[in-house]
C-alpha cells in the first residue's frame, strides 16, 4: 500500500522531548548495555517511511525482556494452530505445558478426536539426556498414531535440551512417516536458536517448504478466485471474521495458515491463485517461496478498522475483474454504514486518547488505523521482536516523532509512560498488571484480552467496545482512595 | 524441496462425518483406556510443569527479591506469564537470554552481564538465580560463575545471590521449589546462627503454594494465638498488591532480616512434606529450636493438628476464637453434608494439596474415586492408600500415580464421577465428562480471585463446601424438569 504519507503530528512531542525521555531511560544503564540498548530506542521518523531502530539484535541480558524463544514461535505461533495434527513438545515437559491452550487460537473439531489442541509431550526425564531420546521419540509417535487416527500429520518441535544432546529427530521422523503412513514433520526449533520468537516463525516456514507444501493436491481444478489467507491465526476467532469476509468479496478461500487450519489444505496451496498475507512477520518467507517457485503473487493487507479494511479490499480488488471489484465495494458500502454506527457510538467517548503499543508480529503497526477510527492517537510504538522490514512498514502509521521502541525492557516501557501518561497501554499479559497498578487502563493485545475477534467487520464494534470498557471503566475512578 | 518425507502426493481429503463420530465414541470405551494405559512414551497433557517455575515462585516471595532465570529467555517468559494468568498480577523478574554461542562458551559472560544490568535497572536486595534446561545440559558452573562476579565487583556485597540447580527434566515445579527455598534460607541464615539467642518466632514453611489466601490465613491464625510467625516464602502481599496508581516492582514478601534471623526460631512448622523435603531436612540439622513436620492443613482434622502445634510448640492455649471457628466450620459442614455425602470426586494435583483434599471428602463422607497424581511416587501413593482405608468412604478410591490427564479422561468416561478437583487444565476433560470442575489447584487461568479465596485452615473448609455444594445445588437448578423445580433446596 503505496499511497501518500500524510504527516501526523502530536501536541507536546517533538524529537527532542522523544530523545529527552529515552536519554532519560538510557542513563538508568550501565554503560555496556547502555551502548546496546541507545540504537533500539529512537524518534519517529514518519516521512522517511523507514526504520529508525535496530531491530532483531540479541536480547540484552538482564534487562526484563518481554521476547519468547524459537520454540515458542514455532509451536505457539505457527504450528501449534494446525488443528488436526498432533504437535508434540519434543524435550521436558514444561515448554509444551506453558504453551498449552495460551494463545488463544481457536478450532474446531472435538477435542482428541479430529482436533488436538492439547498438550503432547515426550516429557524428558534425566535418563533420556543421558541416553537421547529418538528412541522414545518413535515409541510415542507409534502411540499418538494409534490414539489418535484421524491426526492427519505430527510435528515434532524440539525444545533447547534435544539440538544439545545430538538427537536425530529429522531421521526418526522420516523414517516413521514411511511405517506409520502419515506426515510426521521434524521442527529444529530449539528455545536457544536466534535472538527471539522470530527464528521459530522462519524455521517453521522453511519445514512446511521442506515437508508439506506439494504433498497434497485440491481434487478440482484450480478457480479464478482461489486464494489462501495466510498469517491468520484465529485468535479469538478471528479467521471466522476475515474468512467469511474474504468470501462474501467472491473470494474462494482454499487454505488458513495456520489459524483453524487443516494440514491437507495448507499442503496444497500451492494450488491458488494468490497469497494473502495479514501476519507478514511470521509468514513471509513462505509468501516469497510461492512466488518464486510457482508464481503465486502475494498481497499484504490489514483487518483492523473499517479504514485499513476498506484500502485492504480495494487493493486487493485492483487484482482481479470487474465482478470482483463490484462485489468489494457492495460490502465496503454495506459494512462501512455498519461501522459507522459503532464510530458514532464510542468515539465521542474515545476522541483525543491516546494509546501506546507494544506487542508482536503485525499489531504495533496494523492497530494504529483501527484506533484512529475511534478517534484516537498513537503516541508510541514497538514491537518484541521485529525486522527492518516491520519498522519500515511502521513508520509512516506512527505520528512524527512519536517514540519506537524495539525489544523493550520492563523499566523502559514504565518510564515512557511515566512521562507520556497515555490513555491507555496495549500490550502482553507480562505487561499488563504494571500499568494497571500505575493506574494505566490496558487491553492485551497479543490474545485480545480472552475477548475478539478483532479482525475484519465483525470484530471492529467487539474492538470497540473493549477499548471504550478498558478506558472508561468506573473502577478508574476508585483507584484515588479519599484518605 | 518439497516432500522431503518422500511420501506419495494424495488428494486433499476430508474426514467423513461418521468416521469422526465413530472415533468420538470409541476414544470414550474401555477398550481405549486399555490402550490408553498402555502409554509408555507419549504423554498427553500432564498437569504438572518444569522445576524452574516453582524455583520463580518462592523466589519472588522474599523482600525486594528479584528472581534471576540462567538460561533461554523463552523459558523465563513462560514462567512469568504463568504466575501473571494465575495470580493477574505482575511478576518481573529477569534472564540472562543465553543463545547459541552460550551453548559453546557457556553462560558465564551472559550471567554476568546480566546481573550488572539486572541490580543497575531493578535495584533488588535479592537476586535468586536458578537454570532452565539448556546450563543445566552444558553443564554451567553456577557456584563458581557468581563467585566470578562477585570477584569482578558486579554484585553489591549486601545483595545475597542464592542460586539453585532446576533441571526441568527432573521431577516438577515443586522440586524447583523446594531447591530455590533451601538455597535462599542457607545463604540468608549464613553466620546468623547465635548460641542463645532465640527469636521467639515460630518459622512456617507452607510449601508450594499459589493462593495468596491461603497466606493470609496463616497469618491471621498466628495472629489470633497471639505467636508471632515468620512465613519462610510470603507471597501474600507480592501477588495480591493494591491498585493505588503506583507500581511498586517489590511490593511485599518475607523480610530478609527476618529470613536471616529465621535460624535461631523458638519452632519451625513444616507444612509441605513433599514439597519442602529437601529444605525442611536442612532446617531440622541447622535450625535452633524445635521442628514439627505437619500436612498441608486441609479439613478440619489437618487444620486441628497445625492448632495443637503452635499451642504445643509455644505453650499457648488455642484460643477461643479460633475455637468458635472450629465450630462454625462443623457447623457449615454438617448443614451442607447431604449434598456432598456419597458424592464421587476425581481429583488430581501436587502430592501435599492432593492427600490433603482426599482427607477434607473423607470428612464430609463424599467419596474420593480417581485420585491421579502426574509425578507422584509410591511414597505419596502408599500415605493415599492408607487415608483411604482409613475411612468408609474411602474404600472404593484407586490411587493413579505418575498417570496424566488423558488416562484420566479415560477413567472419567468408562467409570463416572459427580465432580473434578484440580486446576484449570482440566476443564476440558471435565466437559467431556460433563461434571463441574472444582479450581483449587494451580493454575487458574480462567476464573477470577480464587487464589484470594483461601481453603487451608476452618475458613478454607468452609469455602471449599460453599463452592462444592452451590455448585451441585447450581446443576439441579438448572437441569431439573420444571415440575422438580422448587424454592427450596
Amino acid at each position: 500500500m503505496s499511497e501518500k504519507i500524510e504527516k501526523k503530528t502530536v501536541a507536546g512531542i517533538t524529537r527532542e522531548s522523544t530523545q529527552a525521555m529515552i536519554d532519560e531511560v538510557l542513563a538508568v544503564y550501565p554503560e555496556k548495555g547502555r551502548k546496546k540498548r541507545a540504537p533500539h530506542l529512537a524518534p519517529n521518523d514518519q516521512l522517511s517511511g523507514k526504520s529508525c531502530v535496530k531491530s532483531n539484535k540479541k536480547t540484552v541480558p538482564g534487562v526484563m525482556s518481554a521476547r519468547g524463544c524459537a520454540y515458542a514461535g514455532a509451536k505457539g505461533v505457527v504450528w501449534g494452530p494446525i488443528r488436526d495434527m498432533v504437535h508434540v513438545s519434543h524435550g521436558p515437559v514444561g515448554c509444551g505445558w506453558y504453551s498449552w491452550g495460551t494463545r488463544r487460537n481457536l478450532m474446531s473439531g472435538q477435542l482428541g478426536v479430529d482436533q488436538f489442541g492439547m498438550q503432547f509431550t515426550s516429557d524428558f526425564q534425566e535418563k533420556d539426556i543421558v541416553y537421547g531420546g529418538d528412541k522414545k521419540l518413535k515409541t510415542l509417535l507409534f502411540e499418538a498414531k494409534e490414539l489418535f487416527p484421524l491426526a492427519k500429520g505430527i510435528s515434532v518441535l524440539s525444545e533447547c535440551p534435544v539440538g544439545l544432546i545430538g538427537d536425530d529427530i529429522n531421521s526418526v521422523a522420516k523414517q516413521s512417516s514411511k511405517e506409520l503412513d502419515i506426515p510426521i514433520i521434524p521442527c529444529n526449533c530449539e528455545g536457544f536458536r536466534g535472538v527471539s520468537q522470530s527464528l521459530g516463525h522462519h524455521i517453521s516456514n522453511d519445514t512446511i517448504r521442506d515437508y508439506i507444501i506439494e504433498t497434497r493436491e485440491f481434487p478440482e481444478p484450480i478457480g479464478p478466485y482461489d486464494i489462501a489467507l495466510i498469517g491468520e491465526y484465529n485468535i479469538g476467532g478471528d479467521a471466522w471474521s476475515t474468512k467469511p469476509l474474504l468470501e462474501e468479496c467472491g473470494f474462494n478461500v482454499k487454505a488458513v495458515w495456520t489459524g483453524d487450519g487443516e494440514m491437507e489444505k495448507i499442503a496444497a496451496t500451492h494450488q491458488v491463485r494468490l497469497n494473502v498475507i495479514h501476519c507478514y512477520r511470521s509468514m513471509n518467507y513462505m509468501c516469497k517461496v510461492m512466488e518464486e517457485k510457482y508464481g503465486i503473487p502475494w498481497i499484504e493487507l490489514n483487518f483492523f478498522g473499517p479504514s485499513k479494511i476498506r484500502q485492504s479490499l480495494r487493493a486487493l480488488a485492483e487484482l482481479f475483474d470487474d465482478s470482483i471489484k463490484e462485489k468489494v465495494e457492495a460490502v465496503i458500502a454495506k459494512y462501512d454504514a455498519e461501522m459507522q454506527k459503532v464510530i458514532d457510538e464510542y468515539k465521542p467517548r474515545l476522541d483525543g486518547k491516546t494509546v501506546m503499543l507494544y506487542v508482536g508480529g503485525l499489531r504495533p503497526r496494523h492497530t494504529i488505523g483501527a484506533n484512529e477510527d475511534l478517534g484516537m492517537t498513537c503516541v508510541g510504538s514497538g514491537y518484541e521482536f521485529a525486522h527492518s522490514d516491520d519498522y519500515d512498514r511502521t513508520a509512516p502509521e506512527m505520528p512524527e516523532a512519536t517514540v519506537v521502541y524495539d525489544d523493550a525492557s520492563e523499566l523502559e516501557m514504565e518510564m515512557f509512560a511515566h512521562v507520556i501518561k497515555p490513555d491507555l497501554i496495549g500490550s502482553g499479559i507480562k505487561e499488563k498488571y504494571v500499568f494497571q497498578k500505575m493506574g494505566l487502563p490496558f487491553r492485551q493485545m497479543h490474545s485480545w484480552d480472552y475477548s475478539g475477534p478483532y479482525h475484519g467487520y465483525k470484530g471492529f464494534p467487539i474492538f470497540a467496545r473493549d477499548i471504550d470498557m478498558a478506558i472508561n471503566s468506573p473502577t478508574w475512578k476508585l483507584v484515588k482512595s479519599p484518605f | 524441496m518439497a516432500n522431503n518425507l518422500g511420501l506419495a502426493v494424495k488428494p486433499v481429503t476430508t474426514t467423513p462425518p461418521e468416521e469422526v463420530e465413530r472415533v468420538a465414541a470409541w476414544i470414550n470405551t474401555e477398550e481405549y483406556k486399555e490402550l490408553n494405559f498402555k502409554r509408555e512414551a507419549l504423554v498427553v497433557m500432564p498437569p504438572h510443569a518444569c522445576q524452574p517455575l516453582g524455583a520463580e515462585l518462592v523466589a519472588h516471595a522474599f523482600e525486594g527479591s528479584l528472581p534471576f532465570v540462567h538460561g533461554s529467555q523463552g523459558c523465563a517468559s513462560y514462567y512469568r506469564s504463568t504466575l501473571n494468568r494465575h495470580f493477574r498480577e505482575p511478576a518481573p523478574a529477569v534472564s540472562d537470554s543465553m543463545t547459541e554461542d552460550g551453548a559453546v562458551f557457556g553462560g558465564q559472560n551472559n550471567l554476568h552481564e546480566g546481573l550488572e544490568n539486572a541490580i543497575a535497572l531493578y535495584k533488588p536486595k535479592m537476586v535468586p538465580i536458578f537454570t532452565s534446561c539448556m546450563p543445566e545440559i552444558i553443564g554451567d558452573d553456577l557456584s563458581a560463575f557468581i563467585k566470578n562476579a562477585r570477584g569482578k565487583g558486579l554484585v553489591p556485597d549486601d545483595v545475597p545471590t542464592p542460586y539453585a540447580n532446576t533441571p526441568s527434566f527432573n521431577g516438577s515445579h515443586i522440586h524447583g521449589y523446594d531447591a530455590m527455598l533451601v538455597s535462599i534460607l542457607q545463604t540468608l541464615t549464613d553466620g546468623k546462627k547465635l548460641d542463645g539467642r532465640c527469636t521467639g518466632k515460630v518459622n512456617l514453611i507452607p510449601g508450594f503454594d499459589a493462593n495468596t489466601g491461603n497466606f493470609r490465613e496463616y497469618k491471621r491464625i498466628f495472629a489470633e494465638f497471639g505467636v508471632p510467625c515468620t512465613i519462610l516464602g510470603d507471597i501474600s502481599d507480592v501477588f495480591d498488591s493494591p491498585l493505588d496508581g503506583t507500581y511498586r516492582i517489590y511490593p511485599g514478601g518475607t523480610p530478609l532480616a527476618d529470613a536471616g534471623d529465621s535460624i535461631n526460631g523458638k519452632a519451625t512448622i513444616n507444612l509441605g512434606p513433599y514439597s519442602a523435603t529437601k529444605t525442611f531436612a536442612w532446617v531440622k540439622d541447622n535450625y535452633a529450636g524445635k521442628h514439627q513436620a505437619l500436612p498441608m492443613p486441609l479439613g478440619v482434622a489437618r487444620t486441628d493438628a497445625l492448632l495443637l502445634a503452635i499451642s504445643e510448640l509455644t505453650g499457648k492455649p488455642v484460643p477461643e476464637s479460633l475455637k468458635a471457628e472450629r465450630g462454625r466450620v462443623v457447623d457449615a459442614m454438617t448443614d451442607a453434608h447431604q449434598y456432598m455425602h456419597g458424592r464421587k470426586f476425581a481429583l488430581y494435583g501436587d502430592p501435599d494439596q492432593l492427600i490433603g483434599t482426599v482427607a477434607f471428602l473423607l470428612e464430609m463422607g463424599a467419596v474420593p474415586y480417581h485420585i491421579l497424581c502426574s509425578k507422584g511416587s509410591k511414597k505419596v501413593a502408599k500415605e493415599i492408600q492408607e487415608l483411604l482405608d482409613s475411612s468408609l468412604f474411602g474404600k472404593e478410591g484407586k490411587v493413579y500415580m505418575g498417570k496424566d490427564l488423558w488416562h484420566l479422561r479415560s477413567l472419567l468416561m468408562t467409570d463416572p464421577v459427580d465432580a473434578l478437583i484440580g486446576d484449570t487444565h482440566g476443564k476440558f476433560i471435565a466437559r467431556d465428562a460433563r461434571i463441574p470442575l472444582f479450581r483449587f489447584g494451580f493454575p487458574v487461568m480462567d476464573r477470577v480471585n480464587l487464589h484470594r479465596s483461601p481453603i487451608i485452615g476452618y475458613q478454607g473448609a468452609i469455602n471449599m463446601v460453599t463452592a462444592i455444594c452451590n455448585t451441585f445445588i447450581d446443576i439441579v437448578d438448572q437441569t431439573c424438569e420444571d415440575r422438580f423445580f422448587e424454592m427450596m433446596r
